[in-house]
């Protein structure tokens, strides 16, 4: 491993725009540590630079290799020899190979250890109390500006009270030596947002990892008017996975725009579960079914070669029945139990809008049997003596399902809402602290004040000026202008 | 009037403002601030007109879909989000001088979108997958953030060149002014490469999101590795790299200012190399 471990002292000023005095009070925390060479290895963020640029560079290569080909398209790209060494080193299935897993598996490892190491760092910064703070600080502090006021210091502290609530600074004070010092701050639980996003993604790994070890990616063709009550792993070894339930498909419906461009995959499914339904939804593409922590998608379709379905309805006495007819194997079917039979006796298309045409052969036991045209998906009235049946055939289809078990993707959910908050709390928040030393110096009563934020300094310094100006406009301070 | 109307008027006015704001640096003419700015902030108006109207039409031909469905579409509005940073940036840092760093970039993407012989510009259906309030978030946040992280490069090709300048006059002593002393401090661009970058990695990182969750909708898996989705990853560890450098180690200025350029690089092949580039090559050697 070439990451050099050096001392990391110096940059600890930067992580945080803390004043020395905070800094001395973490000291006893950062030392302990410090010693254990393993542990300050994995707390370097020069390892997680290391980390950051290797696991760019090294995706690269998944996307300019084919991943998951067969050994015999890597032999044709790039070469018996090439192809080896890919081979050897899991380039065709980079993702899950054991390098690229264990640089996240160290790059997890980084970012656990540096944030335990700096949660009591930040954990105090956030929590700290501020009016013990060494005077000697807030003399030498960057924004800092002094007053002094006519009146006694009891006085003179009441005023700066009430100048900082106006200002929207509530204050808390302390009886200090040489004086009273008081001290108001906003949000300083920001100091945690770093945890946060640094937390999330450990939670979007976890999340991961429960999906990898307790779900389960599958998939399932299902012939409309048929159920399945297994579905299948996408490797062919792997035994069919049964559901504990049926799906049933009842049909199937694609729609495309005029331009001939597909709309709409919609399947019609019902769950049934011992015999009774107890779910049924009709999904689309963006749309999924859930049920028992399993969600079913929409995924693909099939024409099944040579059937249709039909369903036809007698307007007399509006029986309707569904059918499964097949072409050219066998052309007529009947109603049970009635004295109808039909069937298709030519198929010809598709036209302009991907419409097939059928010829149907329609007969109900009286008089001439019909032959007549029909466009698929349409319905179609046929006359007969003394009646007249409504009628629909369309292609069979079956629909292509995929179906997703993840219990840990709301981990995964969780780690991104997460994330996103905690970047908007890490770079739009800031953790602003205002201090106020009042003092009697040689019967003149002294009012320092001063302030620090760790981010926006230059929004934290128009805020401060404002402030001066309210200290200066108020009837019984002025300027200091020794 | 319709909206590409609207949006070929918009490309021009974009050149029209590049332009300017490359006259404004050369010739030191900063009285044309104004103007450019005013060209500028009326293009993007009208460009804000422009893809409103498209979104009208797509209803008035019965498709009815956010105007964010295509590589046009993204293009369109790349150049938008771009254009309305930097006149957040210009009103943020007071100075025209960053615009011919910037607003360039706007107008090449428009001037691709119209020209370009690899897609159309008509208004199509949305085909199944597309069919999600999810492409609406996730396409609006990733371009916010390819936008920010398009100004941050040309903030940082503006440090180079003013950093680049000024080791130049240190070796040969002062040779007169020049056009690059007009540029804002190196502190100063230094710090605008920081909070663009920032800016963008938060939408980036919110635009990845929105893209996994949709995934997730409309597949089942939220992450799978896809060529598209591995780039924006590698664009944002890019980023998450110089935000801990910076912040951590120290790194400032030129190392920042070449991880901007660096990034949009890596911003421009998630975009562009992806599509076009990468399967490409795949089609290439699959002949
Ligand atoms: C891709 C993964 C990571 C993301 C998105 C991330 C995000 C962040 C962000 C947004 C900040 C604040 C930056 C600022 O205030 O300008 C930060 C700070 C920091 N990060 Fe990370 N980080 C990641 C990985 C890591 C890792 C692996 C380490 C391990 C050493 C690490 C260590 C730190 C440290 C030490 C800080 C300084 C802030 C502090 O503790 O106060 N980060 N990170």
């Amino acid at each position: 491993m070439f990451i050099p471990v050096g001392p990391d002292n110096e940059h600890r000023y930067y992580w945080f725009n803390f004043t020395t005095n905070d800094l001395i009070a973490l000291k006893t925390i950062m030392t302990k540590k410090k010693r254990n060479p393993i542990w300050k290895f994995f707390t370097s963020v020069k390892l997680a630079l290391f980390c950051l640029f290797t696991l760019a560079g090294a995706s690269i290569i998944g996307t300019i290799v084919p991943q998951n080909a067969t050994t015999g398209r890597y032999i044709e790209l790039y070469g018996h020899s090439t192809a080896k060494f890919f081979q050897l080193l899991d380039i065709p299935n980079m993702y899950d190979s054991w390098w690229f897993l264990g640089l996240l598996a160290l790059f997890a490892m980084n970012l656990t250890i540096c944030t335990i190491d700096r949660f009591p760092h930040l954990w105090k910064l956030a929590t700290m109390d501020n009016l013990n703070t060494k005077l000697d600080r807030l003399r030498k502090m960057g924004m800092r500006k002094v007053f002094s006021a006519g009146s006694n210091t009891q006085e003179a502290v009441s005023e700066v009270q009430t100048v900082m609530a106006q200002a929207g600074w509530k204050t808390k004070q302390r009886q200090v030596e040489g004086g009273t010092l008081l001290f108001s701050q906003k949000s300083p639980w920001t100091r945690l947002g770093v945890i946060v996003v640094h937390v999330s993604i450990l939670l979007i790994f976890a999340g991961a990892l429960v999906g990898k070890f307790y779900g389960y990616k599958a998939s399932v063709m299902i012939p409309e008017g048929s159920s399945t009550d297994v579905v299948y792993r996408s490797t062919p070894e792997h035994p069919p996975i049964p559901l504990g339930f049926t799906v049933r498909c009842n049909k199937f419906l694609l729609t495309y725009y005029d331009t001939g461009m597909p709309k709409e995959f919609r399947s019609d499914l019902i769950i049934q579960r011992d015999g009774k339904v107890v779910k049924r939804k009709s999904i689309v593409v963006n749309d999924p079914l859930q049920y028992d922590g399993l969600t079913f998608y929409q995924a693909s379709y099939q024409a099944i070669n040579g059937q249709f379905t039909a369903q036809l309805s007698n307007e007399k006495t509006k029986a309707r029945q569904k059918f499964i007819l097949q072409y050219p194997t066998s052309q007529a079917i009947k109603w049970p139990g009635k004295n109808i039979s039909f069937g298709i006796v030519d198929v010809s298309g598709p036209d302009m809008m991907r419409r097939f045409q059928y010829k149907i052969w329609f007969s109900d036991g009286k008089g001439q049997p019909s032959t007549f045209w029909m466009n698929q998906g349409s319905s179609v009235r046929i006359k007969r003596p003394g009646n007249s049946y409504l009628l629909t055939v369309s292609p069979r289809f079956a629909t292509g399902l995929q179906i997703a078990k993840d219990p840990g993707v709301w981990i995964v959910y969780t780690g991104c809402i997460m994330m996103i908050l905690g970047l908007i709390v890490i770079f739009f928040m800031s953790h602003r602290r205002i201090w106020v030393f009042v003092s009697e110096e040689k019967g003149k009563t002294s009012i320092l004040v001063c302030g620090q934020s760790n981010k926006d300094k230059i929004g934290f310094e128009k805020t401060m000026r404002a402030l001066y100006k309210r200290f200066a406009t108020s009837q019984l301070i002025v300027e200091d202008k020794s | 009037m319709n909206s590409s109307q609207l949006l070929n008027f918009t490309t021009f006015a974009y050149l029209t403002a590049s332009i300017l704001y490359i006259a404004i640096f050369v010739f030191r003419a900063e009285k044309l601030g104004r103007l450019a700015t005013i060209i500028t902030l009326a293009a993007w108006l009208v460009q804000t007109g422009g893809i409103g109207l498209r979104w009208v039409e797509s209803y008035q031909m019965g498709y009815g879909h956010a105007p964010l469905s295509n590589m046009y579409e993204s293009l369109v509005f790349f150049a938008w989000a771009i254009a309305i940073i930097y006149l957040w940036l210009e009103w943020k840092f007071k100075t025209p001088l960053i615009g011919a760093f910037a607003i360039p970039f706007a107008f090449f993407s428009m001037a691709y979108a119209s020209f370009s012989t690899q897609f159309g510009s008509e208004i199509k259906p949305l085909i199944p997958a597309l069919q999600s309030n999810w492409l609406i978030g996730h396409v609006v946040t990733c371009f916010i953030g390819y936008a920010s992280f398009a100004v941050a490069c040309g903030l940082g090709i503006m440090y180079l060149l003013k950093d680049h300048h000024e080791r130049n006059k240190k070796g040969k002593k002062s040779s007169g002014t020049s056009i690059i002393d007009n540029l804002p401090a190196l502190p100063i661009i230094d710090d605008a490469v920081h909070k663009t970058i920032i800016f963008g990695f938060v939408w980036l990182s919110t635009g990845i999101i929105a893209g996994a969750i949709w995934a997730n909708e409309a597949w089942g898996t939220y992450w799978s590795w896809d060529p598209k989705e591995t780039w924006s990853l590698i664009t944002w560890f890019l980023y998450a790299a110089a935000l801990h450098a910076r912040l951590v180690r120290g790194w400032k200025g030129r190392r920042i200012a070449w991880i901007a350029v660096l990034g949009f690089i890596s911003v421009i092949f998630t975009y562009y190399g992806v599509n076009f580039l990468l399967s490409g090559l795949h089609s290439y050697g699959s002949q």
